[in-house]
């Protein structure tokens, strides 16, 4: 059965921000441009915009999250909405009825969005559907379906550098299997017209089907390496293994880690980008996640500009769409 | 539609040129501001024949409009664009067509968070009819009344200001 997708409404507009799903190059577009115009706003004297104001967003966190709930609760404060931070960790094993009841309360406090982060693929979706129709909800990452905000910090970040995709070799390496981040890149990446994505990491770690998702599995990390533009390292996500998916750390490193010789195979202005938390020494060395050509950390301060900018968009289109 | 030609606007420039120059001579720190879109063409042409050398910013209001719970985020069209810093200065805030005020008040709420400014004097090509705020121009080109499903539009290319019906 095939239900039409609930972040979109007839006109294609943005209603909630749930995956790339049916996204079109436009949407993203006007995404990133928006950002970009917002980017700005965090180098003022002032560093809020008055769009959201009296508006309420509520962080549901049923998994830790330091670095996601506090971008999503700052670019909520620069867009001058109040924040509620509502830690589900506790109860993350909680029913499905106890989470209704959740969202029931929070409905009742009056928020007009949820920003969900949980350990399940499809939360995000399953909470939008049984929000009140008032909620927009933003995904903040569920399971290993989607981290789709992640998603466009990492093209806007790319973009800042590379602003042509059609003409760009992405190699993204590690853990894709567990990654809802490489998927979100993979999907935001094709639909903006990504010359050629390259998968790179041990079989029992990149998913069957890849190619399906827009990648090209590769074995070999120096051989993907030659040509690149951008080198995109993920996570190790050991809380997320089950059994012995990679035989150790110093193992992993030896085939996969991105080394300063390593490196010097791909383009010489290549950008090195990694959603962070790094494991150094595992995904990556240390002098090159330091080193000039990293932009790891334009990619956190990317983020603030890509969650103002969707959630000002969706909540600008339901009030739009509920005044007509 | 009715047409302003060029020789009516430059009369109308012209005008305005007398007494914002007057206004630098006593504040010299004075930079110039123009609101996006049809304001920072306006702006360019009052810089160039009032102060040449003073700071020129642009303002991009859509992130201050009052109309976002009814029409939602305005398309923009980049960040405003002010690389001096205007705590203290005087301002001259331009825009091409004052009306209802709505721009202006989101302009002032703007620029506020980039500072304090000492004074701001406004400045428009043509003030018309329909004030639905406390706001007026300190200069004017050329003040009018249209009815109110007109609009005017100041198309710097053709260096014209055109009245039509919305």
């Amino acid at each position: 059965m095939s239900l039409p997708h609930p972040q979109l409404d007839r006109d294609g507009r943005l209603q909630h921000f749930l995956d790339m799903d049916g996204l079109s190059r436009e949407t993203l577009t006007e995404i990133l441009d928006t950002a970009e115009t917002l980017a700005p706003v965090g180098e003022r004297r002032v560093r809020t915009v008055p769009l959201l104001r009296g508006r309420t967003v509520a962080n549901l966190f049923f998994e830790n999250s330091t670095r996601t709930r506090t971008a999503f609760e700052l670019a909520a404060k620069r867009l001058s909405a109040d924040v509620l931070n509502i830690d589900l960790v506790s109860s993350s094993t909680a029913k499905g009825e106890s989470l209704l009841d959740t969202l029931r309360v929070l409905e009742a406090l009056q928020a007009d969005m949820f920003v969900v982060r949980h350990p399940q693929s499809g939360a995000a979706r399953f909470i939008a559907r049984h929000a009140a129709p008032s909620v927009a909800v933003i995904n903040g990452g569920d399971g290993q379906h989607a981290h789709p905000t992640q998603g466009l910090l990492d093209v806007f970040t790319i973009r800042r550098h590379k602003p042509d995709f059609t003409q760009l070799v992405v190699v993204l390496i590690g853990d894709i299997v567990h990654s809802r981040v490489a998927r979100s890149d993979l999907a935001a990446l094709s639909i903006l017209g990504a010359a050629e994505i390259r998968v790179v990491g041990p079989r029992t770690l990149v998913p069957a089907d890849v190619t399906a998702l827009g990648g090209r599995f590769m074995p070999n990390l120096d051989e993907a390496l030659v040509g690149a533009d951008v080198i995109m390292g993920l996570r190790l996500q050991r809380e997320r293994m089950q059994g012995a998916a990679v035989p150790s750390s110093g193992e992993f490193f030896r085939h996969y880690g991105l080394t300063r010789e390593r490196l010097s195979l791909a383009k010489p202005d290549a950008i090195v980008m990694h959603p962070g938390p790094t494991n150094r020494g595992v995904e990556i060395a240390g002098d090159v996640a330091d080193g000039p050509q990293s932009v790891i950390l334009e990619q956190v301060t990317a983020g603030l500009a890509v969650r103002m900018a969707v959630m000002s968009m969706v909540l600008g289109n339901r009030a739009a769409s509920n005044a007509a | 539609m009715s047409v302003h030609d060029r020789t009516t606007v430059d009369g109308w420039l012209a005008a305005m040129v007398g007494p914002l120059t007057d206004f630098v001579v006593e504040h010299p720190d004075t930079a110039f501001i123009g609101i996006r879109r049809g304001g920072v063409d306006v702006a360019r042409l009052l810089h160039r024949r009032v102060a040449p050398d003073a700071p020129l910013g642009e303002l991009d209001i859509a992130f201050y409009r009052d109309d976002f719970g009814t029409v939602g985020l305005h398309p923009t069209v980049g960040p405003s664009l002010i690389d001096f810093d205007l705590h203290d200065r005087a301002l001259i805030l331009v825009d091409d067509v004052l009306g209802t005020g709505r721009t202006v008040r989101a302009a002032l709420n703007e620029l506020f968070d980039f500072g304090r400014p000492a004074r701001v004097l406004l400045a428009v090509l043509v003030e018309r009819e329909g004030h639905e705020l406390p706001i007026r121009a300190d200069v004017a080109g050329h003040r009018l009344a249209v009815p109110a499903d007109h609009y005017i539009d100041f198309d710097a290319a053709a260096h014209e200001v055109r009245i039509a019906l919305r």
